[in-house]
């Protein structure tokens, strides 16, 4: 029975002002709303060009559930094409990453295509004549996606053709990239290496929105971070000794509360957000021999303060993916299933900076995003947890009501209190936008 | 022990994984060397441990933080306790160093996590690099590859 399809009222219906039901976790049908509607009228993550930095080199991944492929065509320009044959359907890529050459084949029958989708040939051609071919839509090749941006490197597509511009999906949170890419004396990032791949058997909302909750670490990581700090507390060891690198990343998880009520959550429109806005886990890291010096001669020394003066925590950008600037990490929440999702976590480097800044970029991302990490491994205990006990009759709502305060406006910036769960209800009031706006139905 | 024979070198190799199959972390962590590293790439032939992404690099520091939290009564993802269980086939004695009492192993094996419900399977090869400190082998360092360590897994809790 279907409940929720053309019927975008019944939709709204699932978001109230401090609320949001269940069914937004765990019902398919809402699921697949997500995929036709969601994930193709928004902006989404696809990779970063250094991924694909020669012609013809490819990378395949998936909006939402859309297989595509990334790949650099002739003219140096990035496309996103879907990753189907236009003939029977045949993924055509289907390595992770490589270069294919001038043209992609299909392995089935040998159609053949540009690396920009154009459909290039097909064998026995003359088997189509008279045939009507110069109607169908196969003719056209491999279907691109709706619209490309590449926004300094990091390539964003949107399904479908007509919707928002990037520039105002985005708006001012594109400050977070900005740091990010600032970070390097260059202006440059590049991938380093492939990215951590851990499933998650829950809703992927589950992880966007723990992104910015404040009030899970010295709870849910008291195991890892919180031994942590006893352990090198109790070592023994010489007066005045230095914290090793991994105490710096791991000891800031137990902040108490009232350092995440100072950091401070910057809302933005559309969904996007980020933590802090004054300080985060990331501001007291030691410095990194040499680097300041380069940043000065790059940008001048007032400029280099304020682009390291920003201690970002987590900034999301809705609906799937959480960027990191200090530590130039991006995370991306793919979903596979309402209560399945693949969790991919990038590293990148920052060009012409010292490699100890990737060695600590690596360090974090292992330590924290691995399968094989103790402070992710309480995470997901944590969402399957939920994703289990919301199939629970005893109650139907989720509680997103820390901090509300009543008619809350979603279009304006603001700053708040880190502990607000503002982000949570500016990210539900997106959902809401974006799955009805193309949505056709009556309204109830 | 003088000098380790070739089955001195395969029993302790076979006695570290019972270690961990009993849960006998303490004494597993005295097998290990202060400055020795337990290693496990995230990419096939990897060789920078450091400046790409690893699913494990753990100096001394970090793999008694692992064990300790183990124990935790606020280690909820060890809550009930994960269970292991190791299937080695005999190891290959690569290099043997008598001079300088430095060896090097090579284990391929199956290991098996349980918690819950779920049971994982995973094949993979241990490369151990041992040295005789007085009178004792232990691990200076421990690389273990997964067949399939870009594969997208749920929790890995324990060590391999």
């Amino acid at each position: 029975m279907s409940r929720y399809a053309n019927n975008p009222q019944a939709i709204r219906n699932l978001i109230r002002p401090t609320e949001v039901h269940r069914d937004v976790y765990i019902d398919q049908e809402v699921f697949e709303l997500e995929m036709k509607y969601l994930f193709a009228n928004t902006w989404v993550f696809v990779g970063h060009e250094s991924q694909t930095p020669n012609k013809g080199d490819y990378f395949t991944t998936e909006i939402g559930t859309q297989p595509v492929i990334m790949v650099r065509h002739s003219d140096n320009e990035i496309y996103v094409l879907h990753n189907r044959c236009p003939h029977k359907g045949t993924k055509i890529a289907i390595d992770r990453t490589g270069n294919t050459g001038k043209f992609f084949r299909c392995p089935y029958h040998a159609w053949s295509f540009k690396t920009n989708g154009c459909l290039l040939a097909i064998p026995l051609r003359k088997g189509y004549k008279d045939t009507g071919l110069e109607e169908s839509e196969s003719v056209h090749g491999m279907a691109p996606v709706g619209a490309v941006k590449n926004y300094r490197g990091f390539i964003f597509a949107r399904l479908n053709k007509d919707g928002p511009d990037f520039e105002s999906f985005f708006g001012e949170s594109l400050s977070s990239f900005d740091n990010m890419v600032d970070r390097s004396p260059e202006g440059r990032l590049e991938v380093a290496g492939p990215p951590l791949r851990y499933m998650h058997r829950c809703n992927w909302k589950m992880l966007v929105e723990n992104q910015t909750d404040t009030c899970h670490p010295m709870v849910a990581h008291e195991s890892s971070a919180g031994t942590a700090i006893d352990l090198w507390e109790k070592m023994d060891k010489p007066e005045g000794t230095q914290k090793p690198m991994a105490m710096e990343v791991i000891a800031p998880f137990m902040s108490p509360y009232e350092f995440f009520e100072n950091m401070g959550i910057r809302t933005w429109p559309n969904g996007h957000g980020h933590t802090g806005v004054h300080h985060s886990i990331h501001s007291d890291y030691s410095a990194i021999p040499g680097y300041f010096e380069q940043m000065v001669e790059a940008y001048g020394e007032e400029r280099a303060k304020a682009i390291l003066g920003e201690n970002r925590h987590n900034t999301v950008y809705f609906p799937n993916i959480m960027i990191k600037g200090p530590i130039q990490q991006l995370r991306l929440f793919t979903p596979i299933a309402a209560d399945k999702t693949l969790v991919e976590s990038y590293i990148y480097r920052l060009v012409g900076a010292p490699d100890m800044l990737l060695e600590r970029t690596a360090m974090y991302n292992r330590m924290i995003n691995a399968p094989t990490s103790m402070v992710g491994h309480d995470d997901l205990e944590m969402y399957e947890r939920a994703q289990e006990g919301l199939h629970s009759d005893g109650l139907e709502w989720v509680n997103v009501q820390r901090l509300y305060q009543e008619g809350e406006n979603f279009d304006e910036i603001t700053v708040e209190n880190g502990t607000t769960e503002r982000q949570m209800r500016n990210q539900f009031h997106a959902w809401e936008k974006y799955m009805t706006l193309t949505m056709e139905g009556d309204a109830q | 022990m003088t000098t380790p024979t070739r089955d001195d070198l395969i029993d302790f190799v076979y006695e570290e994984a019972r270690m961990l199959d009993d849960g006998r972390f303490d004494e597993w962590l005295d097998l290990w060397t202060h400055d020795s590293y337990y290693w496990m790439p995230l990419d096939y032939n990897q060789e920078d441990a450091k400046h790409v992404t690893s699913l494990l690099h753990e100096d001394a520091f970090m793999r008694k933080l692992r064990v300790e939290r183990f124990k935790g009564e606020r280690t909820f993802s060890q809550k009930p306790k994960t269970r292991c269980h190791h299937v080695l086939n005999r190891p290959f004695i690569d290099h043997m160093d008598e001079e300088k009492g430095e060896y090097v192993t090579h284990t391929a094996f199956h290991y098996v996590e349980t918690r819950l419900d779920d049971q994982i399977l995973l094949a993979a090869t241990a490369r151990h690099e041992l040295k005789l400190i007085e009178g004792k082998l232990k691990i200076t360092h421990k690389r273990v590859d997964l067949l399939n360590s870009d594969a997208a897994f749920g929790n890995i809790q324990m060590f391999l």
